[in-house]
């Protein structure tokens, strides 16, 4: 059975994931050529509903969507009546009247795209939800490491920072684990939520007992707001604890890849120093991003689900 | 309605924790008689083999909604509800709109249940006016109006000083303080802290939130020497911390409620379904197993519901957003039954003690019993029946239930209260001559 919908990585199976990256991977093609652009969807509306701001995100979603010819309406949803949740059945009536194809949500309360998904007649894509899940982020990001790889099985990706507030956290450890990789997270204890072992991954509360030895180095931005909740007690102290500093560069792999979900506090989780490697891959993800979103707007919207014969046969 | 004789069934005496065969006569509210074969020519007879007569039961911990909120619940709707469910008194929480914290409002409270065919109110009034936790409430005219306890519920009192008064001061008056313990700071509300709170992304509170709040209490408590209540225990550190201050000798009791002993959060799933947003949240299955021994050894020593409608426009939101609380009369006894007695944690007669004499005794009243010249607070409970939990078999004003269509075990067939009763003809059926009994007294809305 195809997936109607992308609400998370934990709801696909090590085989969709495959499909969406290799469908991904001809999209990719696409847009290296002179006019980047494929007919596939033309005729189809797909709405970007943010209800958190989100430039990157949303500006990948209408990108990937107008480089398939579809029809792509922007909506941002004042945070304040989100929370309240005043709009959000109202919203979702105006949509169903509108007559779309789709839905990218974007939403500060974990679980709004699955309370979408169970009432629109249409395909919904998570672009993020509270603390839960970002799959579309751990997509590319996962497609930007096979890119350099080839397989992640048996590869060591350690995840660095806010783990406990990080939907990309949470997607790319569920994704990880499906590809095969070995994960290791590490944050401050503040930072960690409870049980996070069991989503898979090792624990690791001193970034230099373990970073010397992995394949990846994946950093979290670290949301500068939760300063205020006495989270981490300075700045300062977070980039000398768990910084990707220009000490700690000189002692990783040679062929390690760092990459990022952007957009990056430099000189707090990484000094600047970082971007100037050729280990650091946060302008492919970003390429990478407009694909992956193609592949998965495509199979949804084409009507076919994930798994459909001409993707998965590829 | 004149004499009725209930024949062939067996009598619950929860205090002596006993069953026996037995006939019961009730004239015009009162039990006239208690033994075999009753000869009353000219009672209606209600046929009780393999049935249970048992007194009614007490909810400690309900929310009815008026004032305020008439929409989701009313007095006279919810006194209705909990009474078809087999409770015959009611506590229902003050944390209305505006909230019951003063002499009027009891009285309004009370006024408002007159004449209604359902459970009778046993006042709760606010601890602190407003349940805002800065100023004492005037416990003395609430007592005087006939309030039996106060609590400021959803909020719990944070300044200890305060508490300490709110402790003092209602002693005086014979007021129980009930708690419903929650350290803010360490309560995000939502999910229970662990793997499934991690899985799902949602903020959490650990169960220490509850049982340090308990602890304070009970401290305050056994300073004051004021009798203490804790509401709705959900986690196996407050089963911890109750033990502690029981074996201590403090004056304290407490309950729980059936949803905290059937569900734990893993039936939150990935589906977000905010029918399963209660406050205190659901918690682990080490909790669950703790509240099920707890109640075993009566270390918790009651059972409430936490009845609390809500509209489905306060339920149909994103999981954060939705307001928490089930409603929790229609299935009480059901669960109960099912969990506890059917796996035998409980007998059914200790079942019954944990629903109808514990609550009396923590509230300072009569435990209900069916005894000859005491008034008529009885119910019928079927254990063999099965039924679904449909939406049909809603009493309440709301639907919030997690347990809807659910296949359930047992049943209250039948309610007495004096001259009031509720009689369920779908699962008595014919072999009664009780007669017609409207099935739903009042009108629902949404349905
Ligand atoms: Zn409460
Ligand atoms: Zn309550």
């Amino acid at each position: 059975m195809a997936l109607q919908h992308l609400l998370g990585i934990a709801e696909l199976t090590r085989e969709e994931i495959l499909t969406i990256l290799e469908q991904a991977k001809r999209f990719r093609e696409v847009l290296d050529r002179p006019i980047p652009i494929v007919p596939a969807l033309r005729g189809k509306t797909i709405v970007n509903l943010f209800f958190e701001p989100s430039t990157r995100t949303i500006t990948s979603f209408t990108l990937a969507a107008s480089r398939l010819s579809a029809q792509c309406l922007n909506f941002a949803v004042s945070a304040s009546s989100a929370k309240k949740g005043e709009s959000l059945l109202d919203t979702v009536e105006n949509i169903l009247a509108m007559r779309v194809d789709g839905v990218v949500v974007r939403h500060s309360l974990a679980g709004v795209p699955h309370f979408l998904a169970r009432r629109v007649n249409c395909f919904v894509v998570n672009a993020g939800d509270g603390c839960h899940e970002h799959p579309t982020q751990a997509l590319l990001d996962n497609f930007t490491l096979l890119e350099r790889f080839g397989s992640l099985e048996g590869k060591r990706v350690l995840i660095v920072g806010d783990i406990a507030h990080s939907r990309v956290a949470r997607s790319n450890i569920i994704c990880l684990n499906k590809l095969g990789a070995k994960v290791a997270v590490c944050a401050p204890p503040t930072l960690l939520p409870v049980g996070v072992e069991h989503l898979g991954c090792e624990v690791f509360f001193r970034l230099d007992k373990i970073l010397y030895e992995v394949d990846v180095v994946h950093m979290l931005r670290l949301q500068v707001e939760r300063m205020g909740a006495g989270l981490i007690p300075s700045l300062r102290e977070y980039r000398q604890f768990y910084g990707l500093t220009r000490e700690r560069l000189s002692k990783l792999k040679p062929e390690v890849v760092i990459i990022h979900p952007g957009p990056v506090n430099w000189g707090v989780e990484m000094d600047y120093d970082v971007k100037e490697m050729p280990q650091t891959l946060i302008l492919n993800q970003v390429k990478n991003g407009v694909a992956v979103r193609m592949a998965v707007l495509f199979l949804l919207a084409a009507g076919r689900g994930l798994l459909t014969e001409e993707a998965g046969s590829g | 309605m004149g004499k009725i004789l209930f024949t062939g069934g067996s009598v619950i005496d929860p205090v002596g924790g006993r069953i026996r065969r037995a006939d019961v006569l009730i004239e015009n509210g009162l039990v006239k008689a208690v033994g075999a074969r009753i000869k009353a020519p000219d009672a209606k007879k209600v046929d009780c083999r393999n049935r249970f007569l048992a007194p009614g039961f007490i909810d400690l911990h309900c929310h009815l909604r008026e004032p305020g909120e008439e929409i989701s619940e009313t007095i006279a709707s919810g006194a209705w509800a909990a009474f078809a469910s087999g409770f015959t008194q009611i506590c229902p929480m003050p944390n209305t709109n505006p909230a019951i914290d003063s002499e009027a409002m009891v009285r309004f409270e009370l006024e408002a249940a007159r004449g209604v065919n359902g459970a009778r109110l046993i006042p709760v009034g606010c601890c602190t006016k407003g349940r805002q936790g800065k100023e004492l409430a005037e416990l003395g005219g609430m007592s005087m109006a006939g309030a039996r306890a106060v609590s400021d519920d959803g909020n719990w009192v944070s300044d200890a000083n305060l508490m300490r008064r709110v402790l003092e001061y209602a002693k005086t008056f014979n007021l129980l303080v009930m708690s419903h313990c929650e350290v803010p700071e360490l309560s995000l509300g939502l999910a229970d802290e662990g793997f499934v709170a991690t899985r799902l992304g949602l903020p959490a509170s650990p169960g220490i939130a509850e049982a340090i709040a308990a602890m304070r209490d009970i401290m305050l408590a056994e300073w004051t020497g004021a009798p203490l209540h804790i509401c709705h225990v959900s986690s196996r550190e407050t089963v911890e911390v109750l033990r502690w201050a029981k074996a201590r000798g403090v004056a304290v009791t407490a309950e729980t409620c059936p949803h905290y002993f059937t569900l734990t959060s893993e039936a939150l799933g990935r589906e977000y379904d905010s029918n399963l947003r209660v406050n205190p949240p659901l918690r682990s299955e080490l909790d669950r197993k703790a509240i099920v021994r707890a109640l075993k050894d009566g270390t918790i020593d009651a059972i409430s519901t936490d009845h609390a409608p809500h509209t489905s426009e306060e339920k149909e939101r994103e999981f954060e957003a939705a307001a928490p609380g089930i409603i929790g009369f229609e299935t009480a006894f059901s669960l109960c039954y099912e969990v506890l007695v059917l796996k035998k944690v409980l007998t059914l007669p200790e079942l019954v003690a944990r629903l109808s004499t514990a609550p009396a005794q923590i509230l300072g009243l009569e435990p209900p019993a069916i005894e000859p010249g005491k008034e008529a607070n009885l119910v019928l409970l079927d254990t063999e029946v099965r039924w679904e939990f449909s939406r049909e078999r809603v009493l309440s004003r709301s639907f919030n239930t997690p347990f809807l269509g659910r296949m359930m075990r047992g049943k209250v067939v039948a309610v007495f209260l004096g001259e009031n009763y509720y009689f369920d003809s779908e699962f008595l059926g014919e072999q009664s001559e009780v007669g017609k009994f409207p099935k739903v007294g009042f009108k629902k809305t949404g349905a």
